[in-house]
């Protein structure tokens, strides 16, 4: 007889009911070890396939609880080894490969990367260029903080403001469309000026976009500013100091909303940013929700910065009158022995810069864009290295979420507005 | 300054070195950056050349021994105060050139913009990590280490960030680095697909203390494999009756 059937023989005393469960009765102790589950720590895998991840970043998380105790982010499932790439390509062939990187905000990369080679050969362009310019980057900072609005409001359960946030930005998209062909991949810029003149009636249809968006933003504005949900998901959550932020090298909204004025606008002013009429919005506590405040007043600068800059758009002509960046006229080329040699060599051998280097910043959407550029005299780039700003605003995500709730991770890598295509390039 | 007294494009005398960059440089620009000239009476020893380019860049050459002291007394000095490293990165120019490290400073209190660099030979290429000055330092380093294969001593968690870790080909962004990877496509795409999830997906990136961590990677039989130490409380992985060891390290045992 085993012992097993002994102890039901023994445990069958005529208490028991009908169906052999033991009736109700005193609890006997039970003699199992509790697992200790407090020191137990959890690991758990965000991403890379993850619609809160804003791409392909992976996060593994420890965790206590729900607290996190560390964060590990991994990066580099969309590495396309772009800098690689451009130093194979002649400099204006480059510049496709810019706005694959930042496809939020492609315009600025056209044009950061457009104004560190003019920078490197000398070549200063005309003023219909530089406001052109100016145009592009502000109208696509203005594209980029919409995407980066309508995926924060989804990241904190709101789903309307995702709605006015793309409809707004599909007129950016109508615009980039009308001015260079391409909805993302726009490709607008080259060395010494742009791939066109605008077209007729384009600038219109930009005041006509930033006189309507200011309502929009009212409104997505009142649905999330004063929200009791969206604060409470927002505001001290993610916070980081001012030194902290330097130190970690944030840049853009994420370091203006710790109270730092830093904008390459200002501080280091290309294109006469310093005549425009526009201040730089700063927070005060450096959490999710200053960021979001941030940039929201972004939005309105930008707008400012751009009615600006359309009343002063001048006449005249957009690209350098430049025999080694820009293609002589047709006429020209026809009737003019040496503007046919330079459009041959131009044709043939592409645009070359002079031996040397150069770093160009600009404040891009998402902090300081940094162009470096480095040539040998040769027609295609030694070293084409960008300053990705979303990659250096990442590193920080360990410091900002560690101590915190696995909720607020999500917020946090919302509020930090990251684009893969520029952190894994 | 502006251009006009800089050099632009027309007076540029060519590339001097081999470095490709500019040297001979128009008269009384060395004293024009704030920090260059208390930098070279500092640190005369460490201090190797000055430049500048592209019309009003100041570009520091720096021993690269003595890269950590130049870099800390630019952060802490309060008449510098390069509190923010805009960039960090490298150039290689190939032909067996050394390679430069680059850093790329600004003062956001005085607005000076300054970039320092370090040439490190091929032969030995190591510098101190910059991450105890500036911790923005930490990620790129640790590109530059995957990218041109420069170690940074004292770097708190040196790995490759952007290619895979068991990446097999070499430093990519290497001018004898070939475009399409070392390794055939018919190569690239094998390995690509005889990777194993667990590889990526294990608890391996935290320390000591969990089930089982990456220790390396070594080749065995041409494939990178990861060595994986088992952390049974403090017991040492022992070789099992047959031969083949705990560890991932069947290339020792001869069995």
């Amino acid at each position: 007889m085993s012992k097993k059937t002994i102890e039901l023989e023994v445990s069958r005393t005529p208490e028991m009911g009908m169906d052999f469960r033991p009736a109700p009765g005193p609890m006997q102790p039970v003699d199992l070890a509790e697992p200790d589950l407090r020191a137990e720590k959890m690991l758990i895998n965000v991403g890379p396939q993850h619609p809160a991840t804003h791409g392909v970043l992976r996060l593994v998380l420890e965790l206590d609880g729900e607290t996190v105790v560390r964060c590990l982010p991994h990066i580099g499932y969309l590495h396309s080894s772009f800098e690689k790439l451009g130093e194979y390509r002649t400099w204006n062939q480059v510049i496709p490969l810019t706005d694959r990187m930042d496809y939020l905000a492609p315009l600025i990369y056209n044009c950061a990367y457009a104004m560190a080679v003019e920078k490197l050969m000398g070549v200063e362009v005309t003023e219909r260029c530089k406001v052109t310019r100016v145009i592009m980057m502000e109208l696509d900072r203005v594209f980029s903080h919409l995407l980066w609005l309508g995926t924060w409001a989804i990241d904190v359960g709101a789903f309307t403001p995702f709605l006015y946030a793309f409809q707004e930005r599909e007129k950016v998209y109508k615009l980039h469309e009308a001015y260079t062909g391409a909805r993302i991949t726009t490709s607008a810029t080259r060395i010494g000026g742009m791939m066109a003149d605008m077209p007729q009636g384009w600038d219109v249809g930009v005041r006509k976009f930033i006189n309507e968006l200011p309502r929009t933003m009212d409104e997505i504005e009142s649905l999330l500013s004063h929200n009791a949900i969206h604060i409470g998901r927002t505001q001290g959550v993610g916070v980081i100091g001012a030194e902290d932020a330097i130190d970690m090298g944030l840049s853009g909204p994420n370091l203006r909303a710790t109270g730092v004025p830093y904008d390459v606008r200002k501080d280091r002013p290309y294109y006469d940013y310093e005549t425009y009429e526009f201040e730089v919005p700063i927070g005060e506590y450096g959490d999710c929700y200053d960021r979001y405040m941030v940039r929201l007043e972004e939005i309105r600068q930008s707008c400012r910065i751009l009615h600006q800059a359309l009343d002063r758009l001048p006449d005249g002509p957009m690209n350098v009158d430049d025999p080694r960046v820009i293609l002589p006229s047709k006429t020209d080329l026809m009737n003019d022995m040496e503007s046919m040699i330079h459009h041959f060599k131009l044709v043939m051998e592409g645009v070359k810069a002079p031996p040397g280097e150069s770093h160009f910043s600009v404040e891009g959407s998402k902090g300081e864009l940094g162009m470096y550029v480095v040539s040998d005299g040769g027609s295609k780039p030694v070293r084409w290295r960008v300053r990705p700003p979303s990659f250096v605003n990442l590193a920080a995500i360990p410091k900002l979420v560690e101590g915190g709730l696995l909720a607020d991770v999500i917020m946090v890598n919302a509020s930090l507005d990251i684009v893969l295509g520029e952190i894994d390039r | 300054m502006s251009r006009e007294e800089g050099s632009g494009y027309r007076d540029v005398p060519g590339p001097a070195d081999d470095t490709g960059a500019l040297v001979s440089m128009p008269e009384g620009l060395e004293r024009a950056h704030p920090s260059v000239p208390e930098l070279q009476a500092r640190f005369d020893e460490a201090f190797l050349r000055h430049e500048v380019v592209a019309g009003d860049e100041h570009v520091v050459f720096v021993a690269p021994d003595r890269i950590y002291p130049v870099l800390e007394w630019l952060k802490t000095d309060p008449d510098q105060a390069y509190n923010f490293l805009s960039d960090l990165t490298a150039v290689d120019f190939g032909g067996g050139r050394p390679i430069q490290i680059v850093y790329q400073l600004y003062s956001i209190p005085h607005r000076h913009v300054l970039r320092v660099k370090a040439e490190v030979p091929l032969t030995d290429l190591e510098v101190e990590s910059v991450v105890p000055i500036w911790s923005a330092a930490n990620w790129l380093e640790r590109e530059v280490y995957d990218m041109f294969g420069v170690r940074f001593r004292n770097h708190p968690d040196l790995r490759r960030i952007l290619m895979p870790e068991v990446y097999a080909e070499g430093h990519p962004l290497r001018k004898d680095f070939p475009l399409r990877g070392r390794f055939s496509r018919a190569e690239q795409t094998r390995r690509a697909l005889a990777q194993a999830p667990e590889d990526y997906y294990v608890p391996s990136d935290f320390g000591p203390g969990r089930d089982f961590q990456v220790v390396g990677w070594q080749e065995v039989g041409g494939e990178p494999v990861p060595v994986k130490e088992v952390a049974t409380k403090g017991k040492a992985p022992q070789p099992s009756e047959d031969g083949s060891s705990g560890a991932a390290s069947g290339d020792r045992t001869s069995s």
